[in-house]
């Protein structure tokens, strides 16, 4: 494995916990949907009501601003802010840190408040950091093991004739 | 850092352009928009100044195609080249795949071009990133204006290589995309070199912008393999 690519992986299984956990998140507070992103923009899930807009690129821009932030932290003084609140007219969003490696995106209207929000959120992001180590350390000691595409060397130099 | 996600049954990689100002990273990116079918990509989000200036990123989502039931889909992002920019700059590279140096071609901007690559490696080395072991293409853009510096004088100081310390690569290594050369060789001296991947372009007619992607994403998915 090449340095500085450091791939993940998670199963059927992770993400069907994943989705539990946010599914309850989303019922105990009513906030409309929840995504999560992981630190280079990728979009990881979303639980709750499809979202509207192109859940790509909302991906990329959440991440550019966790990153972005996280360097302001830097200025003053903090090692980062691990929990960021974007506030509109109807809609808002509430994004959280897990494990350093994932952000969670709570999507959220005036059906619900911010502060109930704010609570329910930080046991989510604790079941979540449980699961997200999991799979990280699971990552680490499956690097001895052949990669996904192992042996399909021919099909990959296919793909690009 | 490339995510494969079982559940959805997809391969997610990351792909940067970076490159000095004005070289056309942000034109490679658009030519690839313009040109791959509108199923096939997402949308392409520029986040620039007003007089359309790279200001954090530029960022465009392709499908490549299906590999073992797994969909391949690379994010482009673009840097912004101008010096000013560097915190942001370094943000871009976190849990990067690949690299695509886009070079510009005219003599005048030969310093510039160097003094974008240093800042690659600094930027890349404190992530702990080696960009001798990662997916990596130079691409000397703008080949057609009339004051390009030769292909020589490019690779003489843009591209001269890096010793191959290890004794199971120290031999010949055809380059996969320029028949007849070589990536890894021994110089007159003895030292076994390798050299970066390179490719000819001209971003804004869109020559060599997708050899340079397709090159790139055939060296990111072996990563994989």
């Amino acid at each position: 494995m090449a340095v500085g690519s450091a791939s993940w992986s998670f199963t059927e299984e992770d993400f069907g916990a994943i989705t539990r956990t946010l599914q309850k998140f989303l019922g105990e507070t009513n906030a409309r949907c929840a995504l999560l992103v992981d630190r280079s923009g990728q979009l990881v899930a979303t639980v709750g009501e499809p979202p509207n807009f192109d859940p790509t690129a909302f991906a990329t821009l959440t991440a550019a601003d966790f990153s972005a932030n996280d360097q302001l932290a830097q200025l003053i003084g903090e090692t980062d802010f691990n929990s960021l609140f974007h506030q509109g007219e109807k809609e808002s969003m509430y994004l959280a840190d897990i494990a350093r490696r994932v952000i969670l995106v709570a999507l959220f209207d005036n059906r619900t408040t911010l502060g109930l929000v704010r609570l329910k959120i930080k046991d989510t992001v604790l079941e979540l950091t449980k699961l997200f180590h999991e799979v990280f350390t699971r990552g680490k000691s499956a690097t001895s093991q052949p990669g996904l595409l192992a042996g399909a060397d021919d099909e990959i130099d296919q793909l690009f004739k | 850092m490339s995510m494969i996600n079982y559940a959805s049954r997809e391969i997610n990689c990351k792909i940067v352009y970076y490159g000095p100002g004005l070289g056309g990273k942000t034109t490679n990116l658009e030519h690839v928009y313009g040109k791959v079918k509108p199923d096939t990509r997402g949308k392409l989000i520029s986040l620039a100044t007003e007089t359309e200036r790279t200001l954090f990123f530029d960022f465009l989502p392709v499908d490549l195609g299906t590999i073992r039931g797994f969909k391949t889909r690379f994010h482009l992002y673009t840097v912004p080249g101008q010096v000013y920019y560097n915190a942001s700059r370094k943000l871009i590279l976190k849990g990067v795949d690949g690299i695509v140096f886009v070079a510009d071609s005219q003599v005048e901007r030969m310093e510039a071009n160097l003094e974008a690559m240093q800042n690659l490696y600094d930027n890349m080395a404190e992530y702990g990133y080696d960009l001798t072991k990662m997916p990596f293409v130079i691409q000397y853009n703008k080949r057609d204006l009339p004051n390009a510096a030769p292909l020589e004088e490019l690779q003489a100081s843009m591209n001269p290589g890096w010793e191959v310390m290890e004794p199971e690569r120290q031999k010949v290594i055809a380059d996969q995309f320029r028949p007849g050369e070589n990536v890894v060789e021994q110089n007159a001296d003895g030292v076994w070199v390798e050299r970066a991947h390179f490719f000819e372009a001209v971003a804004v007619t869109g020559d060599g912008v997708f050899d340079t992607l397709k090159a790139v994403s055939k060296l990111v998915l072996k990563t994989l393999a």
